[in-house]
């Protein structure tokens, strides 16, 4: 009893981390699975054909790397634009500044659905044609609010005089950009990035409204949900997951090793 | 960019002002650093001294006149191209870099490839030499603040430029690195300009203190001229502590001027008065507190003849150690500040005494009624 009450806290965090690994890990134990026709919802034995032909399902592949596509290109745009309107909603005072402060929310408030329905009516208004463009657009807009936020708490905790002492010191305009500011402002660019990446990776109700007849790796992920899943979905998933996990650790383990090695 | 630096020369402002929107931070300024000399802006926090110095630096566009270094009009010129450096406040030093990248800074942006050496022999200088390689957030204030010295002064800056480079460091740090900043300018004999709201911090360091007060300079001069010789009430109140009497001037004899304050008859050296001398006009008369000297009223008679006298009550005393200060109320006005030093403590100079006030006429200044007479006197929410 009394060992329960000076764990709990731990039993409580270890809980909770177990909630949310769990389906990342019964994505990857089904990647290992041989089902019985065509549906991957029951174990049946260990096989490690998926993993030995990832691409073995037919368009599975194109939609994947059509998706990298997408997720890059709107990844670049989002963050780009994104960190401009953050710098220029910091550092300037300028009319309708309150505004467009809120109105970078907007994409974040509405609901999916109506959103992408929205779109899709302005897309074919103006006579768009439905595909990769269409959904590019769609993306860099709605990750556009997620990258704000992220690079503008960034460079809200900013010192202005950094900028300036960087201007003293004989640093022009450019020179001080690359040197100062954009350093500091990283993390919260790199922030903005990852979230914009992830989000436009895996979304799903906006791209399936704009995307006309082209197919994106959610989008096949769904369609072949209502034939059967291939247990290759498992295994791209499960690459995903463990793709993601090393970037991290990798990630911590520089910003460790420079801490470290600034303190000896 | 800095071919002339070594050609140095005076700091000038001519005419120089700055407004934003209906708001006039300096008025119009005609104000000359001569080259290698430790030169403090002096006021209290808004009075327009760090507009002045970021209008040397060319952080801030003048709104009016002219900025020379040397011979040459630098008022247009972006501050990556003027030869000279500042020292923030609050050191603004790059918290993803280094220190020894911090100091070399500088040095890379105009292109010198092998900055090793000066950067070592700058942080010896500062005393740093064992931090090159920690980040600026492992640094204690002191360091951080002589991290931003060395970044500055590595550069060999024609004026070094420091805004309030103390006000972030505790008193004893602060009095440390006062002596150190002021080894450093004797060492390297660059023109400092040094932006202070710290009178005590100006007296000790600059050759010359200009007192600034809503955007424009009272007075220039020699620290002790400036406490000795206040020409309005503010650079009398704001340096140190005045008391200062309200007065009517009497007639002139000879050098002196005779006033009656509360009764009392003073006389202040004519040269010292500011203000004009016509008979029966009103003044105000000065007399700083350590100049005064208090005796029990049962010894009036030992007061040496010809000394100035006031009588009084004391109202408040406090020991400090090498003086006490005490708070006397006396017809000529109320709450005169005193301080004596603690040779021979008199026993009967305690709250309540009746007592006389004498000093040297040759210490007491005089001062123009029209201003406000406790203008620049120090309120407590300003002491922090």
């Amino acid at each position: 009893m009394r060992w329960l009450r000076r764990n709990v806290i731990v039993i409580a965090g270890l809980a909770t981390l177990a909630y949310l690994i769990l389906p990342n890990v019964v994505v990857m134990v089904f990647s290992f699975n041989k089902p019985n026709g065509r549906f991957n919802y029951s174990w049946q034995r260990f096989s490690t054909d998926a993993w030995k032909d990832p691409c073995g399902v037919a368009d599975m592949c194109g939609s994947l790397s059509l998706s990298l596509q997408i997720a890059t290109w709107a990844t670049l745009g989002a963050t780009v634009l994104g960190t401009m309107i953050a710098f220029a909603l910091v550092r300037y005072r300028f009319r309708a500044r309150g505004a467009i402060n809120s109105l970078i929310f907007l994409p974040m408030a509405m609901p999916e659905v109506v959103m992408a329905a929205s779109l899709l009516t302005l897309f074919l208004n103006l006579g768009a044609q439905l595909g990769f463009w269409t959904i590019l657009i769609a993306h860099i807009m709605f990750c556009l609010s997620f990258v704000v936020t992220a690079v503008k708490a960034r460079v809200m905790s900013m010192d202005p005089r950094l900028e300036e002492a960087a201007r003293d010191l004989y640093a022009g305009p450019v020179q001080t950009f690359v040197r100062v500011t954009l350093p500091i402002a990283a993390p919260g660019i790199v922030a903005g990035a990852l979230l914009a990446f992830a989000l436009s990776f895996d979304d799903f109700i906006i791209t399936n409204f704009n995307a006309g007849s082209t197919v994106t790796f959610p989008m096949f992920v769904w369609g072949s949900a209502q034939r059967g899943t291939p247990v290759q979905i498992n295994v791209i998933g499960t690459a995903m997951f463990v793709i993601a996990v090393v970037v991290v650790v990798a990630g911590q383990l520089v910003a460790n090793r420079r801490s470290n090695s600034a303190k000896a | 960019m800095t071919d002339d630096k070594n050609d140095g020369g005076d700091v000038r402002l001519t005419g120089i002002s700055k407004t934003y929107g209906s708001f006039t931070a300096v008025h119009p300024l005609e104000l000359t650093v001569p080259q290698g000399s430790f030169f403090a802006l002096l006021g209290a926090s808004g009075c327009g001294k760090t507009t002045t110095l970021r209008m040397i630096a060319g952080l801030e566009e003048p709104t009016t006149g002219t900025v020379f270094l040397g011979d040459k009009d630098v008022t247009d010129l972006p501050p990556y191209k003027r030869p000279v450096n500042t020292v923030f406040q609050s050191y603004a030093l790059f918290p993803h870099l280094d220190v020894s990248e911090n100091v070399a800074f500088g040095l890379r942006r105009r292109g010198i490839k092998s900055v090793k050496k000066q950067v070592d022999d700058m942080l010896e200088l500062v005393q740093l030499g064992d931090f090159a390689k920690r980040k600026p957030h492992q640094l204690s204030g002191g360091q951080q603040q002589r991290v931003a010295v060395a970044r500055a002064l590595i550069n060999h800056p024609q004026v070094l430029l420091l805004d309030e480079p103390l006000g972030a460091l505790d008193l004893k740090l602060r009095r440390q690195m006062q002596l150190e900043l002021k080894r450093i300018q004797t060492e390297v004999g660059i023109t400092f300009i040094h932006v202070t709201h710290d009178q005590e911090e100006a007296m000790t360091m600059a050759d010359t203190v200009a007192v600034m007060n809503g955007g424009r300079v009272e007075q220039l001069g020699a620290p002790a001229d400036l406490y000795e010789n206040p020409r309005t009430t503010f650079v009398a109140n704001f340096l140190g502590t005045s008391n200062l009497i309200e007065a009517e001037v009497v007639e002139k004899s000879g050098e002196d001027l005779v006033v009656t304050a509360g009764g009392a008859k003073l006389k202040l050296p004519g040269g010292r008065c500011s203000a004009p001398d016509t008979s029966g006009g009103k003044i105000l008369v000065g007399v700083r507190p350590e100049k005064i000297s208090l005796a029990h009223k049962d010894d009036e008679g030992s007061i040496a003849a010809g000394r100035n006298r006031v009588p009084g009550r004391i109202v408040d005393s406090s020991f400090i150690g090498v003086s006490t200060q005490y708070v006397i109320d006396s017809p000529a006005g109320q709450g005169l500040s005193v301080y004596e030093q603690n040779i021979e403590r008199d026993t009967r100079l305690v709250p309540g005494a009746e007592v006389v006030l004498h000093w040297n006429p040759a210490h007491t200044f005089g001062l123009d009624a029209a201003q406000a007479i406790d203008a620049g006197v120090e309120k407590v929410e300003d002491a922090a």
